[in-house]
C-alpha cells in the first residue's frame, strides 16, 4: 500500500536517513523500531510531507507521489498522531476534529458533524465525547481524539509516534486492540516505538533502524527480543544491572502530608508522605500527569505547598527558596533538561556553573579554572562534544543529560531528584545514566527517581511509590511485586485492593 | 509561478558561516539604501548624488566627522542602555524618557549649585542623571517584576510623561527670565559644562560612553552578576532552577539601563546645549533600539554602529539643503533596520533546490 524507496535525508552534519526503504501493506500493523536518533521520526516526517527527501521516492498503491506539504500527505490519506498532541486546548473534541478539513461550508451543522464523528469513532471502539473541551480530557482520551481526527480526514495510512509513552499498561492494551481493528479494516498502521515487548506482542512486522540505515525488516512471529535488541544497538546489551544490597543510612528526605496546587490551579498533590534514606533509590511510578512533576518541584523548592512539611535531613525546608535547597544538598534533574536544567544558547563551561557560580569567591568568575574542571568532567563522564565552547544546543540528548548529571554529581549532593532522566535517550546513553545513578546510590546518596518505564523502576529502585491523581496508592518493594500489580495501582487501585 | 515554489524551498540551518555573519548585514544595508533610493529616484532626485552628499557631509570633513561623533555619543550611551535590558529580554523602549529625566535631574543640580567647582558639580550632575534615569526605568520594572505587566508598553508611555514634564519645566517654572520667552532654562555656569576636545563640540561624554561599553563587556563576561543576567535572558526557567532571583535582576537591570540613558541626557545638556530646552533629543532613545539591534547587543559593535548612525543623522542634515525634509533620515533608518532585521532572520535559512 505504501512504499518508501531508498529515502535519504541529510541535515547539516548528519545523515538522518541513508537509503532507507520500507513497505507496509494494507491490513498490516508495522512497527518502526530504533534508538533515539536512529532516524525514525525523520523518516515519518518525510512520509507526512514535513520534510522532503534528498533522494528516494514514495509510492502509494504502486504510484509514485510527491509529498510537498503536510496537506498533500493528508490528501493522499496519510495521517499521523504525534507524540506531543497537536490539539487546541480550549476547543472541544469535535472542533478539533473539524479543524483543517477542506470543503467545509461556511455554514455547517455542528450536529451533523458530531454524529459523523461519533459514527467514525464507534466503528473502531474509540470512546470520545465530542462536546468535551480538550483540556478536560485525560491523555488517553486526547489521544483518541487525535486518532479520530486522522480517521475523519480519511486517513488510510496511520502513523503513531510512541503512542503508549503516556498510557497505563491497561490503556496500551486497549489502544492496540483499536489499531488491530483498523488494520483489519484494510488500513496500514505504522507504530514508532522503542518498547520491544509491546512491539513483539502486537505487531505483524518490524523494521529496525540504526544510525539512519535500515537494519532489516522482520516478521514479528519469527524473531525474538534478543535479536531485535541486537539489531537496534548492533551489539549484545546487558539488560541486568548488578545491584548491590542497599546500605541504608540515615534519613535524608522526609515529606509529611504535602498538598500542592498544579499549574492549572487545582490540587495535584494530596496529602503525600514519603521518606528516603541515604543509599536508597525510591522510584515513583505513575502515568504522566499524576503529580510526579509537582512532587519533584516541591522538593526542589520551585513549587509552594498548600499544607504539609518537607525535611531535608534535620532541616525544615517547607516553603524555603530554591537557593536554600541547593545549599542543603538537594540536586534536581528536571524533566526538560533543555530549558530548565541547562541553557541551550550558553556553552558547556557556562552551563557547568549554573548552580555553583554563587559559591565562587568575590565578584568575578574565574573562567580558566572552570574550563579545567569542565574538561575534566567531560572526560570523566565520557561526554561527546565537538567543542565545549560551542552553545550546548548542538549536543545530542544523551550527552546533554550526561553533562547535566556530571554537574549535579560534581556538586556532591545528599539527595538527587531525577525526573524522567532516561526519557528520550538511546540505549547506550540510558545504560550510562542508570549506572551513574546506581553509583551515586552505592556511594550513599538518596535518590528520588521518577520514571514512566516500569522495567527501569523495577531494576533500579529499592522501593517504588505509585502516584495516581496526586495521591500515593502504595509503596512497594519491587522484589515481591509484579508489573501487573503496579499497573493496577497506576490506574488508581490502592495497594490493599490489589492484594485482595 | 507554482513551479518555482515547487522546486525551491527554505531550509533552516544551525550553522552560520563566517561569510553569512558579515555578508548578511552588509548586503541588507545595501538593500536598505537601494530601497530608500527608489523613493529618492521617484521624487526626481538622483539617489547617488544624495548618498554622496550625505557621506561627504558626515565623513568628508573634519567638521563633519566631529559632528558625527557628537551625535554618536548619545546614541552610544542610549544604545548600551537598551542593550543591557535587551540582554535580559526586557524590552526597554523607554530610553527616550530616561534620557529626558537624566537631563532634567542634571539640570536641577546645575541650576541649584552653579558655583560649585567643576570637579564636584559634574560628578554630582552625572550621578543625579543616572539616578533619575534609573528611577524612570525602575517604575515600569516594578509591575513587570511582580505582576508580569508588559514593560514594552509602560516604558513607551513613560517617554511621553518625561518629555512633557521637561516641557512643563522649560515653559514654566524653569524658563529663563532673560530668554525672550523661548522654552529653555538659564545657561549653565562654566563649571557645569563638560570640557570639549579642542575647538570641536565633542565633549567628555564620549569617554563616559566608551568607558561604559568596556564595563558592559567585562561585567557580562566576567562577573557573577553578568552571568546571572545572561542566564535570566536566555532561559527564565533555568534561572529559577538555579535559584537566581528574577525579580531582583529585573529591577536592577532596568534601573541601570535607565540610568545609562539618564547619563546620556546629562552629557547632552552639559556638553552640547548647556541648558535644558524643549526637544533636547531628536529621538536618540528610539534610535538607540536600532543601534542595539544592528550592534547585536554587543558593546564593541554598538560603538561602530553608533558612529555610523551618527553619520547618518549628520548626513541627513546636510541633504536638507537639497530640499529634503528631515524625516528623510528617519525613513532611511527605518528602511535599513527593516532590511537588516529581515536579513538576520533569513540568514538562518538557506535556499535549497529539490
Amino acid at each position: 500500500m505504501v512504499e518508501m524507496i531508498k529515502i535519504t535525508k541529510k541535515f547539516p552534519g548528519v545523515i538522518a536517513n541513508d537509503g532507507v526503504s520500507i513497505a507496509v501493506k494494507a491490513g498490516e500493523l508495522h512497527a518502526l523500531l530504533g534508538e533515539n536518533g536512529a532516524g525514525k521520526s525523520t523518516l515519518m516526517s518525510v512520509l507526512t510531507g514535513l520534510y522532503r527527501p534528498d533522494a528516494g521516492e514514495i509510492k502509494i498503491d504502486g504510484k509514485r507521489v510527491e509529498l510537498l506539504s503536510p496537506r498533500d500527505a493528508v490528501r493522499r490519506g496519510i495521517g499521523m498522531v504525534h507524540q506531543h498532541f497537536k490539539l487546541v486546548q480550549p476547543f472541544t473534541a469535535a472542533e478539533n476534529i473539524m479543524l483543517g478539513i477542506h470543503g467545509l461550508k461556511q455554514l455547517y451543522s455542528v450536529k451533523k458533524i458530531e454524529t459523523e464523528i461519533l459514527d467514525c469513532s464507534q466503528k473502531y471502539g474509540l470512546a470520545i465525547e465530542p462536546h468535551a473541551k480538550i483540556w478536560q480530557l485525560s491523555v488517553g482520551e486526547q489521544q483518541r481524539v487525535e486518532i479520530v481526527k486522522m480517521l475523519f480526514r480519511g486517513a488510510e495510512i496511520l502513523i503513531l509516534d510512541e503512542p503508549t509513552a503516556v498510557l497505563t499498561p491497561q490503556e496500551s492494551i486497549e489502544l492496540y486492540k483499536t489499531l488491530r481493528s483498523m488494520a483489519n479494516d484494510g488500513k496500514a498502521v505504522i507504530v514508532i516505538s522503542h518498547k520491544m515487548n509491546e512491539v513483539m506482542e502486537n505487531t505483524d512486522s518490524i523494521t529496525v533502524l540504526r544510525d539512519g540505515k535500515n537494519v532489516g525488516t522482520v516478521q514479528t512471529g519469527l524473531t525474538s527480543e534478543t535479536e531485535l535488541a541486537k539489531m537496534m544497538v548492533g551489539r549484545d546489551i546487558i539488560r541486568k544491572i548488578e545491584k548491590e544490597k542497599s546500605l541504608e543510612g540515615p534519613q535524608v528526605l522526609e515529606i509529611q502530608n504535602i498538598s500542592a496546587m498544579g499549574d492549572r490551579g487545582h490540587l495535584t498533590l494530596k496529602e503525600v508522605s514519603l521518606n528516603i534514606k541515604s543509599g536508597e533509590i525510591l522510584g515513583i511510578a505513575g502515568v504522566a500527569g499524576n503529580g510526579q512533576k509537582d512532587l519533584a518541584e516541591v522538593i526542589a523548592g520551585l513549587r509552594q505547598v498548600e499544607s504539609g512539611q518537607v525535611f531535608v535531613g534535620e532541616l525544615d525546608c517547607t516553603g524555603t527558596t530554591c537557593q536554600k535547597l541547593i545549599d542543603a544538598g538537594v540536586s534536581y534533574i528536571p524533566e526538560d533538561r533543555m530549558t530548565t536544567g541547562l541553557v541551550p544558547n550558553l556553552n558547556a563551561f557556562e552551563n557547568m556553573i549554573l548552580k555553583s557560580y554563587r559559591k565562587m569567591q568575590g565578584f568575578f568568575i574565574n573562567w580558566a579554572k572552570i574550563r579545567t574542571i569542565t574538561n575534566e568532567l567531560i572526560e570523566r563522564f565520557d561526554i561527546k562534544v565537538s567543542s565545549p565552547s560551542y552553545p550546548i544546543k548542538m549536543m545530542s540528548g544523551g550527552n546533554l543529560q550526561k553533562l547535566l548529571l556530571a554537574r549535579e554529581i560534581e556538586s556532591n549532593p545528599n539527595l538527587i531528584v531525577a525526573v524522567y532522566p532516561m526519557r528520550g535517550l538511546d540505549i547506550g546513553a540510558t545504560e550510562s545514566i542508570r549506572k551513574l545513578l546506581l553509583e551515586q546510590r552505592n556511594s550513599g546518596k538518596a535518590i528520588l527517581l521518577i520514571s514512566e518505564e516500569l522495567e527501569e523502576l523495577f531494576e533500579l529502585s529499592d522501593r517504588i511509590a505509585v502516584l495516581h491523581g496526586g495521591e500515593i496508592m502504595g509503596i512497594v518493594n519491587p522484589a515481591n511485586t509484579t508489573i501487573e500489580a503496579l499497573g493496577m495501582m497506576m490506574a488508581g487501585k490502592r495497594m490493599m485492593e490489589c492484594n485482595a | 509561478m507554482r513551479n518555482i515554489f515547487k522546486n525551491w524551498y527554505f531550509e533552516k540551518t544551525n550553522e552560520t558561516s563566517k561569510v553569512a555573519l558579515f555578508g548578511v548585514p552588509i548586503i541588507s544595508l545595501l538593500l536598505g539604501l537601494v530601497f530608500a533610493g527608489i523613493f529618492f529616484w521617484l521624487t526626481d532626485k538622483n539617489p547617488f548624488t544624495i548618498y554622496f552628499l550625505m557621506f561627504q557631509g558626515a565623513f568628508g570633513s573634519a567638521y563633519g566627522l566631529s559632528e558625527t561623533v557628537v551625535k554618536a555619543i548619545p546614541l552610544l550611551l542610549t544604545g548600551l542602555a537598551v542593550s543591557l535590558a535587551f540582554r535580559m529580554k526586557l524590552w526597554n523602549i523607554g530610553a527616550e524618557g530616561q534620557f529626558y529625566m537624566g537631563a532634567f535631574a542634571a539640570t536641577g543640580i546645575a541650576l541649584a549649585f552653579p558655583n560649585w567647582p567643576a570637579y564636584l558639580l559634574l560628578p554630582a550632575m552625572l550621578i543625579a542623571g543616572f539616578i533619575a534615569g534609573g528611577i524612570w526605568g525602575l517604575i515600569p520594572a516594578i509591575p513587570r517584576a511582580y505582576f508580569k505587566v508588559n514593560e514594552t508598553i509602560s516604558t513607551l508611555l513613560l517617554n511621553y510623561v518625561a518629555i512633557l514634564w521637561v516641557d512643563f519645566l522649560v515653559f514654566g517654572p524653569w524658563r529663563d527670565p532673560q530668554g525672550f520667552n523661548f522654552p529653555y532654562t538659564k545657561t549653565f555656569s562654566p563649571s557645569a559644562t563638560l570640557p570639549t576636545l579642542g575647538h570641536t563640540r565633542i565633549h567628555m561624554g564620549l569617554f563616559v560612553g566608551l568607558a561604559i561599553a568596556v564595563i558592559f563587556y567585562f561585567v557580562l563576561k566576567y562577573t557573577k552578576w553578568g552571568y546571572e543576567i545572561r542566564v535570566c535572558g536566555e532561559s527564565p526557567k533555568a534561572a529559577d532552577y538555579a535559584g537566581m532571583s528574577f525579580v531582583r535582576n529585573i529591577l536592577l537591570v532596568m534601573f541601570i539601563s535607565g540610568g545609562i540613558a539618564g547619563i546620556a541626557g546629562m552629557t547632552e545638556v552639559s556638553g552640547i546645549t548647556q541648558r535644558l530646552q524643549q526637544g533636547i533629543s531628536p529621538g536618540y532613545g528610539f534610535t538607540a533600539i536600532i543601534v542595539a539591534w544592528l550592534g547585536r547587543l554587543n558593546p564593541w559593535t554598538i560603538i561602530v554602529v553608533a558612529f555610523l548612525l551618527g553619520g547618518l543623522l549628520v548626513g541627513g542634515f546636510s541633504i536638507q539643503t537639497s530640499g529634503f525634509p528631515a524625516a528623510t533620515v528617519s525613513m532611511l533608518q527605518g528602511a535599513i533596520l527593516f532590511f537588516v532585521l529581515g536579513g538576520e532572520i533569513l540568514g538562518q535559512y538557506r535556499l535549497k533546490k529539490r
